[in-house]
């Protein structure tokens, strides 16, 4: 088996065999629930569209911090535990290692991410909504929750423990989140810059009304690839050390 | 064939491994030993390809280590002090990804499963979860990983640390067993076990090879001191003490053990009887007194002495 594939179906099998993960999948349905009741339905009239469209706001903040969450172990708890010797013995290269790993903890968060579908059915069956917002929504906290997990990656490879994975993680995502407001105090061409590159501002408010623009999948595979590339290098770099 | 040619590795500006070469055949089990610091880990780390080294090569059967980096760590098994273990998984689960990781196909796995489960005395635990397993188990586990993909060259470092002796002789047939399979590099800072397990003996000082050949060749060596074993009940401090006392003393490495403490005492001249004596009236409580005609201890204290120096 593609050894990508294998160290992905691990880390998906250590979500589900241990307490861990499910404190995280029943934690992030509970919050989402909650909010869903308290927000999405609430007792000011709404149009369906809307109310799907505070379901994706608020899902979009429980996504990130379980992807944080979900990250902070892939490669500091290896180096804590020691069982980076295996794979680094293993006839892999690092990039197969941060790959394998992104796509056990993506896919984890898209499982949870899931298990939330029940949601805008609830929506569907007291109102009307169009499949495509759903289903762009969906593909939003998907790019959203990649970004998330890639810079969550990122951070666990440069970080010697857990929580300082989930620190430098944490403070990674909200640089990357308050570019919009950096870019309103600033002038041109740097202001464009920063709100180009705001994590969610520009970019995610769009699925969430429905919208699927090329620019926005472009982006954040970018930062996908941008922080797994660094991951990466800081994973090959450690070895000369 | 493991041939290793002017092997360096420096860390910043310190020099750990200084240009280091050897050759060992086939099937042979090296004990690789040296004092602390003497760069034995590091070298083991280069040599299964964890660090790539600052020169030099290292090939396993001809494949070159900074040629084909992934085909090399094919051929090499690499068992930690402390071995890495996903202790949420069982011990068929763990063997089977760590098989895969390193390149087994299914079916090979689903063969060699049982055999190496039986080589590293695993029967009985196959389904146990390793978490719940001893530390003797767990060693084996790491061992049954190390080999599962059959390479040439397995590098087992220090695997009988923090074994009970029952465990300790167990582990030493499975490293004479797979002596005879491919070539075992053994790195150990208790001596008796190198001599009970290894054909031959790699001794490493100041990241330099020391001495490399048998034993026996070592014991062909004149030295004019007297080597002694004992083992006294009670504190280390307080034999070293007694011992410091005793001018005839020319070095001494201690083992603490559960309660007791076992000494290895370098003397000038056959002094034997007045160190029982002086031990004696030093209130030493002696349980067992015996020669050590020991001529790798004898070495490992000659480099102690340079160091110290």
């Amino acid at each position: 088996m593609n050894a990508v594939f294998l160290l992905a179906r691990r880390e998906m099998s250590t979500y589900l065999n241990t307490w861990w993960g499910w404190v995280i999948l029943l934690v992030v349905l509970l919050i989402d629930g909650l909010l869903f009741n308290a927000f999405a339905i609430s007792n000011k009239p709404q149009y369906s569209a809307e109310v799907l469209e505070s379901f994706f706001y608020f899902s979009s903040g429980t996504t990130m911090i379980a992807g944080l969450i979900l990250t902070m172990k892939l490669l500091a708890q290896e180096r804590e535990s020691g069982t980076m010797v295996l794979l680094e013995s293993a006839p892999i290269s690092e990039a197969q290692v941060v790959s394998g790993k992104f796509l056990g903890a993506w896919g984890f968060l898209m499982v949870i991410t899931a298990l939330t579908l029940y949601m805008p059915f609830l929506i569907q069956l007291n109102g009307k909504v169009s499949w495509a917002q759903i289903g762009a929504g969906y593909l939003g906290l998907a790019s959203l929750g990649a970004a998330t997990v890639a810079i969550g990656t990122f951070a666990s490879s440069l970080a010697k423990n857990q929580v300082l994975a989930a620190i430098l993680g944490g403070v990674m995502l909200v640089t990357m989140l308050l570019g919009w407001m950096l870019s309103r105090q600033t002038e041109a061409p740097i202001s464009g810059v920063l709100a180009y590159l705001a994590l969610y501002d520009r970019h995610y408010q769009p699925f969430m009304r429905g919208r699927i623009n090329t620019e926005d999948l472009v982006y954040y595979g970018s930062v996908v690839f941008a922080f797994l590339l660094m991951s990466t290098r800081v994973l090959q770099a450690r070895r000369w050390q | 064939m493991i041939e290793v040619e002017h092997l360096s590795r420096y860390y910043g500006q310190h020099r750990a491994v200084d240009d280091v070469s050897f050759k060992i055949g086939d099937n042979t089990v090296v004990g690789f030993v040296g004092l602390n610091g003497a760069g034995k880990t590091t070298t083991l780390k280069v040599i299964a390809g964890l660090l790539p080294p600052s020169a030099g090569t290292v090939r396993v059967d001809g494949v070159d280590m900074a040629t084909a980096p992934e085909s090399f760590r094919k051929q090499i098994g690499f068992l930690p002090e402390t071995p890495p273990l996903y202790t949420e998984q069982t011990v068929t689960d763990f063997l089977r990804f760590v098989g895969s990781l390193r390149g087994v196909s299914p079916k090979d796995l689903e063969e060699r499963l049982p055999g190496v489960i039986q080589r590293c005395q695993l029967s009985g635990r196959e389904h146990w979860v390793i978490d719940e397993l001893s530390h003797g188990y767990r060693k084996r586990v790491g061992i049954a990983a190390t080999i599962l993909h059959k390479p040439k060259l397995v590098i087992l470092d220090e695997p009988i640390s923090g074994l009970d002796p029952e465990q300790i002789s167990e582990m030493r047939s499975v490293i004479r067993d797979l002596g005879r399979e491919c070539t075992v590099l053994v790195s150990s800072h208790i001596l008796s076990e190198v001599q009970q397990t290894c054909d031959r003996v790699l001794m490493l000082h100041r990241g330099k090879i020391a001495y490399e050949g048998t034993e026996r060749d070592m014991e062909g060596r004149p030295d004019s001191s007297t080597l002694v074993r004992i083992a006294v009940r009670g504190e280390q401090g307080a034999l070293q003490a007694a011992l410091k006392s005793l001018d005839y003393v020319r070095e001494a490495q201690f083992t603490a053990l559960d309660g007791s403490v076992e000494a290895v005492i370098e003397l000038d001249g056959d002094r034997r009887e007045d160190l029982v004596a002086a031990l004696v009236m030093a209130g030493q409580r002696l349980r067992r007194v015996e020669d050590a005609h020991d001529a790798l201890e004898q070495k490992f204290l000659e480099l102690s002495r340079e160091g110290a120096a």
